[in-house]
């Protein structure tokens, strides 16, 4: 074979490949038309407080955030809005865009830890302790002002080695029962557990109210109890591999509109 | 594409049992039902009461047993002759019988009240209203409360 | 103070049948359930809510560990004049909360 048709044989199978690399990674596991969010799987009563807005006890903590959006804190006295003015406008749409990987950290983050490292970097004031009132507070504040806006998050560039790691663990079995995630939320989605109707497993509800918790948690803590549920040992808060999975299925439900602060049961 | 696998699916709906039943053990105790009769003598004075004007509005099923909505609504005209003094929600199977008493007056235009409860366990909701004229009258609905599917831990 | 959010319409008609909702940020602590190393949690419930409308009393609720977390109430009251509906609000533990809202009543 002659040099110039090899090297256009190399260049054909480069070809083929990145596209089956691009598609695969592109392709989501629930195709964007059958995306079905969270309060579709829950009961009428559930999901006619989560609509209601004054019905909806998320908004008890969305109004707490706004208090804090205004409260001077840290070294200098400065509130979010000293910098970010008025939430609706300034954080309109940015609740879409994570998590994502913060530059300076060098880390993946989610709202949270983005309200926390705006706290110690340019507030210079203490960070939340995690799923503490005033973060889950905060965290409904700003997410609230994408509500409706379909997640858009990026999964390439510094992203890419996250997002993998979180795909890898999505499809992989674990705790006592033995199961994946993909074995409920992908293969098994409106099919019922007991009495209830399994979902599609995704985020767009929370930070949300959870009437078994009655109260008001983060997405770490609804996943954090699906690994209880398979009776596997729970990763702790903020740990590598809940940031990541929340990665992952921001990814799963490109498209879909926020719906936070979510009602489930 | 995959298809479902009916051998997996029996074992995920048996795992589950497993997790709810466990759960059952570790959750509040299902206290039998429970007879009203001496809480409402008490409430109506020993009083007679009688049965209807009260309409208790209440999920057949409910998505959970910690916050289960309800509407209390008691035929009355509310004007100063006639009115609703108060409305007791009574529960024959929660550790406290009694719910909530709500007390009403004529400013208020309607007898009515929504709230969300906690029930423990599958029962028979009761409320009593207390007339202006010192008649009780009473309602009831029947609820069916189940455990949740999956342990949660956290 | 317990955080609360109150909801009348922004003005009535008098006469007319106003809705009044109220949700308060409250455990309702039944005193049932224990903490991770065993101990039991006091019990802790708002046990009395009321509503004065310009001062006089049209509502009154007794709650107990049988009223979810997060208690919300829903009544109504008739539409007079115009002036301010005010709730307060006591728990087991003695914690008073108290939260106003103006009512505009035209004629």
């Amino acid at each position: 074979m002659s040099g110039g048709a090899r090297a256009l044989r190399i260049a054909a199978w480069v070809l083929v490949g990145s596209a089956a690399v691009v598609t695969c990674a592109a392709e989501l596991p629930i195709p964007r038309s059958a995306l079905k969010q969270g309060s579709e799987f829950a009961g009428a009563e559930v999901r006619a407080m989560q609509a209601d807005e004054f019905s909806n006890p998320g908004m008890l903590w969305v109004t707490r955030g706004e208090r804090l959006w205004a409260e001077p804190a840290g070294r200098d006295g400065k509130s979010c809005a000293s910098c970010h003015r008025d939430a609706a406008a300034s954080m309109k749409d940015v609740a879409t865009r994570y998590p994502q990987v913060d530059k300076a950290a060098g880390q993946l983050v989610n709202i949270a830890g983005r309200v926390n490292l705006c706290r110690e970097r340019h507030q210079h004031a203490q960070a939340f302790p995690l799923e503490s009132e005033p973060l889950l507070a905060l965290t409904a504040y700003v997410t609230y002002q994408s509500r409706g806006l379909p997640m858009n998050v990026k999964i390439d560039g510094e992203a890419a080695t996250h997002f993998e790691r979180a795909r890898e663990r999505y499809y992989r079995r674990m705790g006592q029962m033995n199961l994946s995630c993909a074995q409920c939320h992908e293969r098994n989605w409106g099919r019922t557990l007991f009495n209830e109707t399994v979902s599609q497993g995704h985020g767009t509800g929370w930070p949300g109210y959870r009437l078994e918790w009655q109260n008001f948690g983060s997405l770490q803590r609804r996943l954090r109890a699906c690994y209880s549920g398979l009776r596997a040992e729970m990763p702790e808060y903020d740990s590598r591999e809940l940031v990541e999975l929340e990665l992952f299925l921001a990814w799963r439900e490109t498209g879909l509109p926020i719906e936070a602060p979510g009602v489930r049961r | 594409m995959n298809k479902p696998n009916r051998s997996r699916r029996r074992f995920i709906a048996g795992a589950a049992a497993g997790a709810v039943i466990a759960q059952s053990r570790l959750a509040r105790a299902q206290l039998a039902i429970q007879p009203l009769g001496p809480l409402i003598e008490k409430l109506t004075n020993g009083a007679r009461v009688n049965e209807g004007r009260v309409s208790v509005d209440i999920p057949r099923l409910a998505d959970n047993g910690h916050s289960v909505p309800l509407k209390v609504s008691v035929a009355s005209p509310m004007n100063e002759r006639e009115f609703v003094k108060t409305i007791h929600v009574l529960s024959e199977r929660n550790p406290r019988p009694l719910v909530a008493a709500f007390h009403f007056n004529p400013h208020c235009g309607r007898a009515e009240v929504v709230t969300r409860v906690r029930l423990n366990g599958s029962q028979r909701v009761h409320v009593i209203a207390g007339l202006s004229d010192g008649s009780y009258w009473s309602g009831s609905a029947e609820v069916e409360v189940t455990e949740t599917a999956c342990l949660d831990a956290t | 103070m317990a955080l609360a959010r109150i909801q009348v319409p922004k003005e009535a008609k008098r006469g007319e049948l106003v809705t009044v909702r109220v949700a308060i940020q409250h455990p309702m602590e039944t005193g049932f359930r224990y903490d991770n190393m065993g101990r039991p949690i006091p019990k802790n419930v708002i046990n009395t809510v009321v509503c004065r409308y310009n001062g006089e009393e049209v509502f009154r609720a007794e709650m107990g560990s049988g009223i979810s977390a997060n208690p919300y109430l829903q009544f109504y009251v008739v539409a007079a004049d115009s002036g301010e509906l005010a709730f307060d609000w006591i728990d087991d533990a003695g914690e008073r909360g108290s939260e106003r809202v103006a009512l505009t009543v035209v004629a």
